[in-house]
């Protein structure tokens, strides 16, 4: 084993674009891998509401993360590297980059105006790529096997390869960078030590507010919903926090906004995921919202959906209804008249 | 190693490598509902609608692309999964605006079948698509927006036909199957899209609401006239085996019907072999343009107008089977049966929904009159007897009407590709040797230009001329042979990869399996006839000679092709 992989392997470095996967052994399918050709991908699609931490990264330590890149590219004998980019990002950041990127083999790849939340997902960012319809494959294969054109391509979050630099050279101190947003005074994103609670987060940040509030962890569409009493746990995901304050929020206007933004972001390809978000909205706008069908759309989302995305549709709104409006009998007031 | 064996409703069934559990569970007759999966496309898994409970697995599993693996136990009807399936399958009801009462599709449409076998309701959900548009393509083929399920199968079954015409628009819920915009791309109106559909969404545009109307019209005499390939497909709609030979069930069904008389179209396509193989030998001797392309699939005279018009010139002027058959019905027919052809109106049954498009081409019309006022397909025509109670399987045969019932073996094989090609070799083949042409088997039957691969190519000795043939089976293979044409003296060319008897106007399903079924029993009709040669169908030649007498030699037997700019 490599030197690399070796350190990569006793941080126990795990993934930062949410799903936390150890990031040693997305390496090792992919170096293992027998192929003619392999591709290393940074992901900096960053899509979610919430989640800003990527741009933070490009914006501050370019460096770094390039030279996380180069190291996978070498560690894996790869071809070529793309760096996926949000359109914000590609027209804030395209010109620093290239110079940081000199006369290596990275292309930077613009997400394409139609590519939206889904095109941060692995098969829809390697389908942007290759110019095809923006939206999951069929997995397995998974890209390590088959990826971009058909060949291994090792896929990293921006703040993974931030993190591998810094493991080259020791210099890795197991931090972590957070995205604090919401109904706070000091927004924006911070490192800090990655195994601190919520609490302390908010705490540290000086956003811990003084009115009755819940947050919203991992993202500000497919977070998990906690109550105040809720925060004595590690951030973890994409390491977002947003904070809402409960009387400023109404949960009919705040779960419309999340299914909105699921049924816009749907890319349409599985009846449950197309149709569910889709009724879901009708629901939660009609005057008189049907509990019963409400929560079986919930219950089948992530029973029979294609992807993540609709299996995710229920993290928010239960976590919602069972960590903050539980001890309220009308829900909020949303199905009133049952 | 062990043992391949899974465990389906706590009963234990064997698997074979690679097999999904929706294999194992189908070969076992255990039902679990499917609408996006066909065999012949890539798996979609996108209807959502075959989910299975895998223990041990998380959340439900689809059964068309989750492979068997061993000691799976497996649930298909478990109350999770059927909740699931249920939910789904409402809310896809809520995709499709209800149109049964004029649905050809209404006797066998799987919505209905599952809403009634998983005791659901279609309108659990509001109908959300009732303002799409219905996009038509020319007079023959068209996509009801408001129908469609989203499967996607229609755009992959037009990509494969590397026309590529249907396109995926917008996204989620808003997302839409349309024509594409890119001007340099034309709907062929080959139908693939129509036999893919599970909910006829894309359809053929229907013609039985005006042949009902004819059978109530006293002063027209209404003929029907059906495609070779019909008598081995259309059996399939009444529980008959895959490709069984139902000629003479068909002549009755459409007799009850109500069709005054019933002809086969395989006697005109004798004639339209004599006349094809005399244009090849004439080419030949002439020095014409070569190679001589076949025309009789109106999929592919729509693409070489719309794409390779320079090619017009290559097709064989001779016009197609149905449009010689309602020419000599309106000729010489009517002059036999001392009837005025404006009398007579020609339904004909078609496994194909272009030739919808090609009986309404102006430039057909004879004395001001179209050959054939209306084209079916044989899903129409099942359907028609359906409403009518009409059931083929089990209904008296009966033979065509004479003269143009008796037909040859060579007329019969136009349906499958490969067959117009063998068709004329054998009448080219007469002519130029004489009768000894018929002698020996070898010599009749041309087995290099049978079968389902994309392209077929050989060269064959006739009269001591030696001919290059090539034989394009599916217009998704055409790109491959235009670059190379100087290689061939005769070229046939099927848009529906198998021929006619995978036409866009079949009966649902048609897979590659059940097409091998339909073509093999074409040869075995072939091998069952009197003569097997269109040059010795005395009763098309007599015809060809008394058009020729009549001077309506080149209105009747040919046609013109125009480069299309719309």
């Amino acid at each position: 084993m490599s030197e690399l992989l070796n350190k990569i392997k006793e941080t126990q470095l795990t993934g930062k674009g949410g799903a936390s996967f150890p990031v040693f052994k997305k390496w090792q399918i992919v170096k293992d891998a027998k192929a003619k050709k392999k591709y290393v991908i940074c992901n900096a699609s960053e899509g979610e509401p919430g989640v800003e931490k990527d741009g933070y990264i490009l914006e501050h330590f370019p460096e770094r993360v390039i030279n996380g890149i180069k190291l996978a590219i070498k560690e894996v004998d790869a071809e070529k590297a793309y760096i996926f980019l949000n359109r914000k990002y590609f027209k804030k950041y395209n010109k620093r980059l290239l110079v940081h990127i000199a006369n290596s083999n990275i292309e930077l790849f613009e997400k394409p105006h139609t590519g939206g939340y889904i095109a941060g997902e692995e098969s829809s960012l390697i389908n942007a790529i290759e110019g095809s319809r923006i939206e999951p494959s069929k997995k397995p294969p998974f890209p390590g096997e088959k990826g971009l054109w058909g060949f291994p391509t090792l896929i990293n979050n921006v703040e993974t390869f931030y993190d591998i630099s810094l493991v080259s050279t020791d210099e890795y101190k197991n931090t972590r960078f957070y995205t604090l947003s919401g109904d706070c005074p000091w927004p924006g994103v911070y490192e800090l030590s990655e195994d601190m609670t919520i609490g302390d987060v908010i705490y540290e940040t000086k956003n811990f507010p003084k009115f009755d509030f819940f947050v919203q962890v991992g993202g500000g569409a497919s977070g998990e919903v906690l109550n105040s009493k809720n925060l004595d746990r590690e951030v973890g995901g994409s390491g977002s926090i947003t904070i809402y304050s409960i009387k400023k929020h109404r949960p009919k206007e705040l779960m419309k906004q999340w299914i909105k933004f699921f049924m816009d972001e749907s890319c349409g390809q599985c009846a449950p995921c197309r149709e569910g978000t889709y009724r879901l909205y009708e629901i939660i706008k009609s005057k008189n919202p049907n509990r019963h069908m409400f929560f079986s759309i919930l219950e089948d989302l992530p029973e029979s959906s294609f992807c993540a995305l609709g299996r995710s549709v229920p993290v928010p709104l239960l976590s919602y209804f069972n960590n903050v409006l539980k001890n309220d009998p009308n829900f909020g007031l949303i199905f009133q008249d049952e | 190693m062990k043992e391949k064996i899974i465990k389906i409703n706590n009963k234990n069934y064997e698997f074979k490598e690679g097999e999904t559990i929706l294999s194992v569970a189908r070969r076992n007759g255990i039902e679990i509902p499917t609408l996006c999966e066909h065999p012949d496309l890539s798996v979609k898994e996108n209807c959502r609608v075959c989910v299975v409970e895998v223990s041990g697995e998380l959340g439900l599993s689809t059964a068309c692309s989750t492979k068997a693996k061993p000691g799976m136990d497996i649930k298909t009807n478990s109350e999770r999964v059927e909740k699931s399936r249920g939910l789904n399958l409402e809310m896809i009801f809520a995709e499709h605006i209800e149109k049964c009462a004029d649905c050809i599709w209404r006797f066998e449409c799987k919505l209905l079948k599952y809403a009634k076998d998983y005791n659901l309701l279609i309108n659990t959900f509001e109908d959300r698509k009732g303002k799409r548009p219905t996009y038509k393509f020319k007079n023959a083929v068209e996509l009801d927006s408001s129908q469609c399920i989203d499967c996607r199968n229609c755009v992959e079954a037009c990509q494969l036909q590397g026309i590529d015409y249907l396109e995926i628009e917008g996204k989620g819920h808003k997302q839409e199957i349309v024509p594409t915009k890119d001007q340099r791309k034309h709907c062929i109106l080959c139908g693939q899209c129509t036999l893919v559909c599970p909910v006829s969404a894309a359809q053929e545009q229907a013609n039985w609401p005006e042949v009902e109307k004819l059978f109530k019209n006293d002063k027209k005499i209404v003929i029907a006239q059906f495609a070779p390939s019909v008598r081995v497909s259309i059996g399939e709609d009444f529980g008959l085996n895959h490709g069984e030979i139902v000629t003479e069930k068909l002549v009755s069904s459409l007799r009850e019907l109500g069709f005054d008389y019933v002809f086969d179209v395989s006697f005109a396509a004798d004639i339209t072999t004599i006349v094809e193989a005399n244009e090849l030998i004439e080419r030949i001797k002439n020095k014409g343009t070569m190679p001589m392309m076949t025309s009789c699939c109106p999929g592919w005279v729509n693409y070489v107008e719309y794409y390779n018009p320079e090619l017009i010139p290559n097709l064989t002027s001779s016009r197609s089977p149905q449009i010689h058959g309602g020419g000599v019905i309106k000729t010489f027919w009517a002059e036999k049966m001392n009837v005025d052809p404006k009398n007579i109106a020609v339904v004909s049954i078609m496994p194909c929904t272009a030739k919808k498009y090609e009986a309404s081409r102006e430039e057909m019309a004879i004395k001001n009159q179209l050959p054939v006022d209306y084209v079916l397909t044989t899903r129409e025509l099942s359907f028609m007897l359906k409403k009518n109670n009409i059931d083929l399987a089990t209904i008296k045969e009966s033979k065509a009407d004479n003269p143009l019932g008796e037909y040859s073996g060579a007329g019969v094989i136009f349906g499958g590709s490969g067959g117009v090609m063998e068709s004329a070799l054998r009448t080219a083949q007469f002519i130029l040797e004489g009768p000894k042409a018929q002698l020996t088997k070898k010599k009749l039957e041309f087995h290099d230009v049978r079968g389902l691969e994309d392209f077929k190519e050989t060269s064959v000795s006739i009269a001591g001329v030696d001919l290059r043939i090539g034989v394009v089976n599916g217009i998704g293979n055409i790109k491959n042979i235009i670059p190379r044409l100087g290689d061939f003296d005769y070229i046939e060319v099927m848009t529906c990869p198998g021929g006619c008897i995978a036409g866009g106007g079949q009966p649902i399903p048609t897979t590659k399996e059940i097409v091998k079924k339909r073509i093999a029993s074409l040869y075995t009709d072939d091998t069952k006839q009197k003569i097997r040669i269109s040059a010795q169908n005395k009763g098309a030649m007599e015809i060809v000679q008394w058009l020729e007498k009549k001077n309506l030699t080149k209105k009747v037997l040919h046609t013109k092709y125009f480069k299309n700019l719309d």
